[in-house]
């Protein structure tokens, strides 16, 4: 255990290293420099050089990247060539936005996926299992943007129950906050639980084929209770994998869905920082956003050793 | 019937002087599994029909639709559905139905070049790892894996920062993010391949890697090929709608599905219909190539037909 | 010769388990047809025949445990249960696993839930039907249980931790853990190494009799259901095509398939080369009409096309057109000769 633990720290250490070469690497490579990307091609020379001073532009890039990097330890996300502005206090606070569609999303998720998915695979031959297969496949099939315009379309248009669209923080008006959470987090959930659903559907139907499953009902449990008691831990451990490589999807997810709701997450601030042509603060978006999915996956991978006692090598 | 087992029994029973006839039951137990192999498989016929019309769309619109897909005409702007525009017009009065036609175009390119970069990149890389030594393909696989956190989506966006939008990023990006995923499915076909015994016969024949590669893997795994091609081409289409909605994929006039739905969000209120045809579109698509995909894995693997 | 004595002659009422007429068919295929069977009280019963001889799905139905599109027709009562098992409900059926009717199955090494300690997976069989009266006590009679099965300690292990004897172990105390009336065993001890096989079955044996729990018991292995059973039932072809006291039918055989059974297996001599049973098994629900033996029998005839009629009496008899020679006499002969002798 305590080796597994090891070799897969050792392996996100790694990662996290070669993810931020790529990143620095692939926006240092763009043809043009980014001062003067910053400041567009009327800017005069001087402007442009006084600017790459300013923000050590004019350094190697391997001293640029070590900078860059050893900020990014310190939780110091630099100072945007465009707006002046620290990017580290503006990052934070669209997380936030974020996580709540993102964890929201996931509970969603989770709760349309686990029971549909194992009454899908219970009722696998029954009408009801095919017609729960059907509507997930219809689920896999829309984007969780063009879900969220249908959501507007039906709950904000034509029922007028929930606003279309905006953003209040929890801690101003949490009623509206939790009023204007609702589609957003709906259409990240609904779709994912669509797909996690399809998982959810074969981990269930590989469980239900395991003899203990057998001998628990041998023993006098009823279906149901069988396959909750002696099924769905092992069907889980699967399950969590995908969960947590939908992380990435949800993450990627969520910066469509906020500029359908006009959220002020990460992702407009992602989209914006491109359309500025901030590329520093690209740059930093990107790299959290993928330390988050590899953390994650990290996390998953630790995770496996709770839910199945046979890698937890080395006790007894 | 030339069940080989049947007769050699058959000829046991005469043997035993037994009357040589079959015996009832013998017969029908082939047969049954015949018609149960044959059974009509409806995802990949469902699939399959709804690919070809998206196609055909896309043929068709080359050479006809009812309008220019291009053409602005303030007259008729926001027209609804009628003899005249079927679909309606958009806020510039172009005909929706022609731009989803044309539209069609798109997504089916950007599908086939994304498709085809990660198919490319993906299938040597996967046979490389499953034939090569441990710690090399340790390393392509990690790669791999690192590459699995970066999303389509976020690669797009990355390219778009950088080259600036357009169909081409938007298709390499796709492309290169859908590269893990077939890497690992080959990987773990050619794995399987590496093992049968006419692999295990070529090697001990002294045949070199490459073509046993070239002749015994690639063949073996073109139906994982087709299938993850299928399914990829489903998430494709998924990305490039998603792109252009964000307005990083197909700059505008050419037509985009993910485009129209952008551009009909102004409009919820008063034209509900500008999302629906091109969200009806996209989802459509997606559930077709996603249903070939899961019919073309039964029809290759009908072990795991029931668990579709 | 004990096994005579031993013979018990049981009423039906008293039967602990009764199957009458058990089909079971999937689909338009029949498995297993019209089987009849007994077990009484603290009776040690036999069920032998090859794969595909439909014996587990017999037991299976018995359980009411088929796997889906399989179905069973038939009467399966069990005393004290005032309803048919077939056709019984989920709840009723529940109700009745694991407390008056338990089974140990085939493979042990999966029959087990590995994410869960099997101290607690034992303690469960008695909480589902609070045959004890909390948590605690539960996992106290599961640490007495393993104690039983001389696997002490083990109730923390997982089962992965553990061997494949000492799985079935556990699942052998699962089976026993609320005292059922009928204990089932689908060939318990073929994936067991042979130097297991002994200590497995003799846990069995010694847990049905401390209980007092009757034993139907499924095999292809003469031997041990010559060690461990009373009355044995010959299965082939979804049918029983012969029964009676074990010492009767291994001595005695008069189904041709049975005295062929016992020609290959040959329980006494290995000197001789064994003879076989020429052909195959065909394949599960493709017998022939008529006799299931005909198509591989020496001694089929035109007659063999009909359903051979049920010879005996119903817990020891035979269904063959032409049956061997009764050896009974023979015996009796010989066995007095010897005790003149002596």
């Amino acid at each position: 255990m305590v080796l597994r633990l090891v070799e897969r720290t050792a392996v996100l250490l790694v990662s996290l290293a070669v993810s931020s070469v790529l990143v620095f690497g692939f926006m240092a490579v763009l043809p043009g420099d980014p001062a003067r990307v910053a400041l567009g091609v009327n800017a005069s020379d001087e402007a442009v050089a006084q600017l790459r001073e300013q923000f050590g532009l004019d350094r190697s890039l391997a001293t640029q990247y070590f900078d860059w990097l050893g900020g990014l330890l310190h939780a110091d996300f630099g100072t945007s060539y465009v707006s002046k502005v620290a990017i580290g206090p503006q990052i934070f606070d669209r997380l936030q936005v974020t996580l709540w569609l993102v964890v929201v999303g996931m509970i969603v998720a989770l709760v349309v996926a686990v029971p549909a998915g194992t009454v899908m695979a219970a009722r696998h031959r029954k009408i009801s299992g095919l017609a729960l297969s059907a509507i997930s496949q219809l689920g896999v099939a829309v984007p969780a943007f063009l879900a969220g315009i249908l959501l507007i379309m039906l709950f904000a248009v034509k029922l007028g129950w929930l606003p279309a669209n905006g953003w209040t923080p929890p801690a101003s008006d949490p009623g509206m906050f939790l009023r204007q959470l609702i589609l957003p987090a709906l259409s990240l959930g609904l779709v994912q639980g669509a797909v996690l659903t399809r998982y959810v559907r074969s981990a269930v139907l590989d469980v239900l084929r395991e003899d203990y499953l057998r001998t628990a009902r041998a023993k006098g449990l009823r279906p149901f209770p069988a396959l909750w008691r002696h099924g769905l831990r092992n069907a889980a451990v699967p399950v969590v994998t995908v969960l947590g490589l939908q992380l990435a999807t949800l993450l990627i997810g969520a910066v469509v869905v906020e500029r359908v709701f006009v959220i002020p997450g990460l992702g407009s601030l992602l989209l914006d920082g491109v359309s500025n042509r901030d590329l520093l603060l690209v740059q930093d978006v990107v790299m959290l956003l993928v330390v988050a999915v590899l953390v994650v996956n990290f996390l998953v991978d630790v995770l496996y050793v709770a839910l199945d006692p046979r890698l937890r090598v080395g006790q007894r | 019937m030339n069940d080989e087992g049947g007769s050699v029994s058959r000829g046991a029973e005469s043997a035993l002087g037994v009357p040589a006839s079959d015996p009832a039951g013998r017969l029908d137990g082939p047969a049954v599994r015949r018609t149960a192999g044959r059974r009509l498989n409806p995802s990949l016929v469902v699939g399959g029909i709804i690919v070809l019309v998206i196609v055909l769309t896309a043929l068709v619109s080359f050479v006809w639709t009812p309008y220019d897909a291009t053409l602005v005409d303030p007259a008729v702007r926001l027209a609804k559905p009628s003899w005249s525009h079927w679909f309606g017009t958009d806020k510039f009065g172009r005909d929706l139905l022609s731009q989803i036609m044309v539209g069609s175009r798109t997504t089916l390119f950007v599908g086939l070049v994304a498709v085809g970069v990660a198919a490319v990149i993906g299938v040597p890389l996967g046979i490389l790892a499953a034939m090569t030594r441990r710690w090399s393909s340790e390393l392509i696989m990690r790669a791999n894996d690192l590459l699995l956190a970066f999303p389509a989506l976020l690669l797009a966006i990355m390219f778009g920062a950088v080259f600036g939008a357009s169909t081409l990023t938007a298709m390499v990006a796709i492309g290169i993010a859908t590269v893990p995923s077939f890497a690992r499915v080959i990987r773990s076909g050619a794995l399987q391949v590496m093992r049968t015994e006419y692999v295990l016969a070529a090697r001990a024949a002294g045949r070199r890697p490459f073509p046993i590669a070239l002749r015994h893997v690639l063949p073996n795994v073109t139906s994982l090929i087709t299938v993850q091609a299928s399914v990829s081409f489903a998430i494709a289409v998924l990305a490039e709608a998603a792109l252009s909605f964000l307005g990083y994929g197909t700059p505008p006039p050419t037509p985009s599905w993910g485009r129209m739905l952008q551009e009909s969000q102004e409009f919820l209120f008063s034209a509900p219909r500008l999302a629906v045809f091109p969200g009806v579109a996209i989802a459509i698509a997606v559930l077709g190539f996603n249903l070939l995909g899961d019919g073309l894995r039964d029809r290759f693997d009908p072990k795991l037909e029931d668990r579709r | 010769m004990s096994a005579l004595v031993e013979e018990p002659e049981v009423a039906e009422q008293s039967d602990v388990l009764a199957v009458r007429g058990l089909t079971v068919s999937v689909r338009d295929k029949v498995l297993v047809e019209d089987v009849d069977l007994t077990v009484g009280p603290g009776e040690r019963v036999g069920l032998i025949g090859e794969s595909g001889s439909g014996k587990s799905l017999t037991a299976l139905s018995v359980l009411g445990l088929l796997p889906e599109d399989v179905h069973a027709k038939g009467s399966v009562r069990l005393a004290g249960i005032d309803h048919d098992l077939i056709g019984a409900d989920e709840r009723q059926l529940a109700r009745i696993r694991g407390r008056d009717l338990a089974m140990v199955f085939q493979e042990p090494m999966t029959a087990l839930n590995p994410t869960m300690r099997v101290g607690d997976q034992i303690a469960e069989a008695m909480l589902i039907h609070r045959t004890v009266p909390n948590r605690r006590a539960a996992r106290t009679a599961a640490t007495a249980l393993l104690d039983r099965v001389q696997l002490p300690g083990v109730a923390r292990a997982y089962p992965h931790q553990l061997s494949g004897g000492q799985r079935q172990r556990v699942v052998v105390a699962i089976a026993l853990a609320n005292d059922p009336a009928l204990l089932i065993c689908d060939e318990p001890t073929t994936a067991l190494d042979v130097t297991v096989q002994a200590m497995v079955l003799d846990l069995i044996l010694q847990g049905v009799a401390a209980r007092e729990s009757a034993l139907l018991f499924i095999t292809h292995d003469l031997a041990v259901v010559a060690t461990i059973c009373q009355r044995v039932l010959v299965m082939y072809g979804g049918r029983v095509v012969e029964s009676g006291p074990v010492h009767e039918v291994f001595t005695n055989p008069r189904h041709r398939y049975t005295e062929g059974l016992l020609a290959a297996s040959d329980l006494d001599s290995a000197a001789h080369r064994l003879p076989t049973i020429p052909g195959n098994v065909p394949a599960a629900g493709n017998f022939p009409t008529g006799c299931v033996f005909r198509t591989r029998c020496a001694h089929a005839t035109d007659i063999c096309t009909t359903t051979p009629p049920w010879t005996g009496s119903a817990s020891s008899g035979f269904a063959c057109h032409h049956p061997a020679p009764d050896l009974v006499a023979l015996e009796t002969r010989r066995s007095s000769r010897e005790v003149a002798d002596d």
